[in-house]
């Protein structure tokens, strides 16, 4: 994706200069800063709702973006990920890099760097600072949590920091919108500066011979542009970084010997580059900001203290981790549930009004079952993803995800994940598509993937529809053991089989595709704070408004096409025997005749030839071709599978799970030798392929959206449904050689 | 030599330094465990990993075998 060509400075400022002519000029500004500084917040409240998720010019993966003024000039703003260095060691990581620095094809540096300081924790926040100071781009720093500081008692000497540091600092406060127009004014300012001379930190002199060897030899050698003198530092202290694998995929392996020699030749001295740096920016820190006091550690026992001190205790804390979660879960699996009903209903009779004006056709199906069920299929899934991303900004707003991730981190790390994938995992049983948006919190690239490629295998609530059918309809209501009935364990069963399998899954995907340095655990505890409405309102808002819009072009278009498959091709045939029969047919059998005739036309369509053709391939589940094409019919959402069972046995697609009707029908299926079709071990067969299966385009549009990529949407599908497929096989050859078939 | 993870609840040590030269170390650089530093286990998660670690103000949950990476003056 980055690439060091075009990232001679020369080049970079030839284009701004050229770009510095046009009068409707866009500037950009970069946000950076640690997590938990309220960078966020502040960008919000910058950029209000101009905000939006999307691409900045030339970086492929999406950040959030918005615009603002400033005196008549127009900003375009990236908000990156909170870091506390900007020394990349993940991709994530190496996306701030390349934006700060412009590199890359298209990708143009930022004419302002905004760097979000919390000043109740200014050293370590000074560290990035020192290092964005070093990129050459001007730098305008926000100062946030002064309210705060000033209670805890840290006094800031703001006029006096902003001469240390060479760059102006602006006290803000995002929440009671203080501070922003002037932060806004020296933004203006800066995008004007024509020089940027600001090096505060001298690096020992044995180190900066090293960098300026690295630089002449790049220079003499290389048949691409130099690298910049920031990126070689970073080549000569980050052993196994980002930067290095970008300059060696670039510029060949060959680069790695004196770089090797060179950190040999410093590491003699005793200290490591890593060290140096560490201990030379932190000690020019500590010069800055000469206050004795912060050395101490428990100054004062903070309410916030008190808090974490029962949110993570032994009882008290698990209890209210478990009813924290049993909330969480309730309100995406219940509390959205009439809001989805609601939703279903309009869209319903949108489709019923719809067809009182359009004639009965290809037309009125496609606008009804094709373009309102699709947009009704999008549409359904807001309420669930509005709750749960409500609620997840209140927990990370208050401080208490961290200690949700601290509490769970053991369970979790037992199967190479870490305590931020609990969330993520648990939503994904009321539904994956918001449990897989909600792994945005997981900073470790390869655990989020595991994470997200594991969540649809949770089972999630359009599959409670499938198992109620077919338990209610095949298995016997008896009990085992004489305490658990039947119904209910193989009820609970199916919800165990996706926890079952997700460990190990994770494990080897760890062990395997995902393999890589392990990124340490480094999970902040920030203090407890009351949430801002703010900030939950918006991200309601926004993870809707960017589900709507990027997956829902995919569902539509799922939906579009397993309309145009199980409609076509043309029957005219059956038109007219249906006609005839018709004609000749009692007035009160016409409602029976349009389901037969809708059934006959669904088995005669491309989706039944399909289902007829696949038989081969699934009668050794022990299911029939019906069977295989329902689950074919049902791959953009599972629960599909129960009006096209209605629709395939001619009972009309409005059938539901508890339809007694439709369990009759299937109940008295027979195969051509008189064979019942649905056995108990036959339902099962289905139950754990729909349990296992990835059925859901709404999941693999989030997973494509998410990842940035269809190969982990494509892998997802094919592993998952080989998995269903040899679950399902498995419980037919087995159960019935048990039980008898 | 004793590490931060040989600290029981709510004792403190100074940093000596930082084993290693990887990711770890460097992110434990960076975000402050410096040598000479004062650094604090506030308690263990109830399932005994990870720690939650206080250093230059700020918390951090750290896993024992991360911790185990300071090493401390004695």
């Amino acid at each position: 994706m980055t690439s060091v060509a075009s990232l001679d400075p020369a080049s970079q400022s030839a284009r701004a200069t050229a770009s510095q002519t046009s009068p409707q000029r866009r500037y950009t500004v970069a946000v950076v800063g640690n997590p938990n500084t309220g960078k966020t917040t502040l960008f919000n409240a910058l950029t209000g709702l101009s905000q939006h998720t999307g691409n900045y010019p030339g970086v492929t993966v999406e950040s959030a973006l918005g615009e603002f003024t400033s005196d008549g000039q127009h900003f375009l703003a990236i908000d990156l990920p909170g870091t506390y260095s900007l020394a990349p060691r993940a991709p994530d990581e190496m996306i701030a890099v390349s934006v700060l620095l412009g590199l890359g094809e298209n990708v143009t540096a930022p004419d302002v760097v905004l760097c979000v300081l919390d000043a109740t924790h200014l050293d370590r926040n000074l560290y990035l600072l020192t290092q964005v100071l070093e990129v050459g781009r001007p730098v305008v720093v926000a100062l946030t949590m002064t309210d705060i500081a000033g209670k805890q008692g840290i006094v800031l000497d703001v006029p006096a920091l902003a001469r240390q540091l060479g760059v102006p600092v602006i006290p803000v406060h995002a929440a009671k919108r203080l501070g922003l127009p002037e932060l806004k004014q020296a933004v203006g300012r800066a995008s004007r500066i024509a020089f940027v001379p600001n090096q505060p930190i001298r690096l020992p002199a044995a180190f900066v011979t090293e960098v300026e060897q690295l630089c002449a030899l790049f220079a003499k050698h290389s048949q691409h542009d130099t690298p910049s003198r920031f990126l070689i530092e970073r080549l000569l202290i980050d052993a196994g970084g980002s930067v290095e694998q970008l300059l060696v995929q670039d510029l060949g392996e060959t680069i790695l010997p004196q770089v090797t020699t060179a950190r040999a030749r410093l590491a003699t001295g005793g200290v490591s580059p890593q060290q140096l740096e560490t201990d030379t920016r932190y000690r020019w820190i500590s010069q800055v900001i000469a206050a004795p006091g912060r050395q101490t550690l428990v100054a004062t026992y903070t309410w916030s203290d008190r808090i974490d001190a029962v949110v993570t205790h032994k009882v008290w804390g698990l209890s209210i981790f478990l009813l924290t979660m049993a909330i969480l879960f309730q309100a995406i699996f219940s509390w959205s549930a009439p809001l989805m009903g609601g939703i279903e209903t309009i869209f319903g009779a949108l489709g019923v009004w719809i067809s009182g004006f359009v004639t009965e056709g290809p037309l009125q199906s496609l606008l009804v079952d094709g373009i309102v069920g699709g947009v009704g299929a999008v549409v359904v899934f807001v309420p669930q993803i509005a709750l749960l991303f409500g609620l997840i900004a209140v927990l990370e707003d208050s401080g208490y995800m961290a200690r949700a991730a601290f509490l769970m981190d053991r369970v979790m790390a037992s199967f190479g994940l870490s305590g931020r994938s609990f969330i993520p995992l648990l939503s994904s049983f009321a539904c994956a598509v918001p449990g897989i948006m909600s792994t945005r919190s997981i900073d470790n690239r390869r655990d989020r993937i595991a994470t997200i490629l594991i969540a649809p295998l949770m089972s999630c609530s359009a599959r409670l529809p499938v198992y109620v059918l077919f338990i209610s309809a095949f298995i016997p209501a008896q009990t085992v053991g004489g305490v658990f009935g039947l119904q209910g364990t193989l009820l609970f069963a199916m919800y165990l089989l996706g926890l079952v399998f997700a460990p190990p899954i994770a494990f080897l995907l760890k062990r395997t595709m995902l393999k890589g340095e392990s990124v340490p655990f480094l999970l902040e505890l920030p203090p407890f704070q009351v949430p801002a409405w703010r900030v939950v309102l918006f991200r309601m808002y926004d993870r809707s408004w960017a589900f709507i819009k990027r997956a829902g072009t995919i569902i539509l278009a799922t939906t579009i096409l397993i309309w145009a498959l199980s409609y076509y091709p043309d029957q005219p045939q059956l038109a007219e025997e249906f006609a005839a029969r018709r004609a000749s047919a009692a007035p009160e059998a016409l409602a029976s005749l349009d389901t037969e005739e809708a059934g006959a036309r669904l088995r005669g369509s491309y989706l039944g030839q399909a289902g007829q053709a696949i038989e081969p391939l699934v009668q050794p589940l022990g299911w029939d071709w019906k069977i295989g094409m329902a689950t074919l019919a049902s791959f953009p959402a599972r629960e599909v599978i129960i009006a096209a069972l209605g629709t395939i046995y001619n009972l009309g697609n409005e059938q539901d799970e508890e339809s007694v009707q439709l369990r009759d029908a299937m109940r008295a299926e027979r195969w051509p030798d008189g064979r019942v079709v649905y056995t108990p071990v036959v339902a099962v067969s289905v139950m754990v392929f729909f349990a296992l299966c990835c059925q859901c385009g709404a999941t693999l549009a989030t997973i494509k959206r998410e990842t940035g990529s269809w190969g982990y949407a494509a892998f997802t599908f094919i592993y998952m449904t080989s998995l269903a497929y040899v679950g399902a096989l498995f419980v037919y050859q087995v159960g019935s050689r048990l039980f008898g078939t | 030599m004793k590490t931060l993870a040989d600290l029981n609840p709510s004792e403190a040590g100074c940093i000596h330094s930082i084993s290693g030269l990887d990711g770890l170390s460097q992110r434990l650089g960076e975000i402050g465990f410096t040598p000479g530093q004062a650094v604090q286990v506030v308690r263990c998660a109830p399932l005994g990993d990870p720690m939650q670690i206080r250093i230059r103000g700020f918390d951090v949950a750290l896993r024992k075998n991360e911790a185990r990476r300071v090493t401390l003056t004695s």
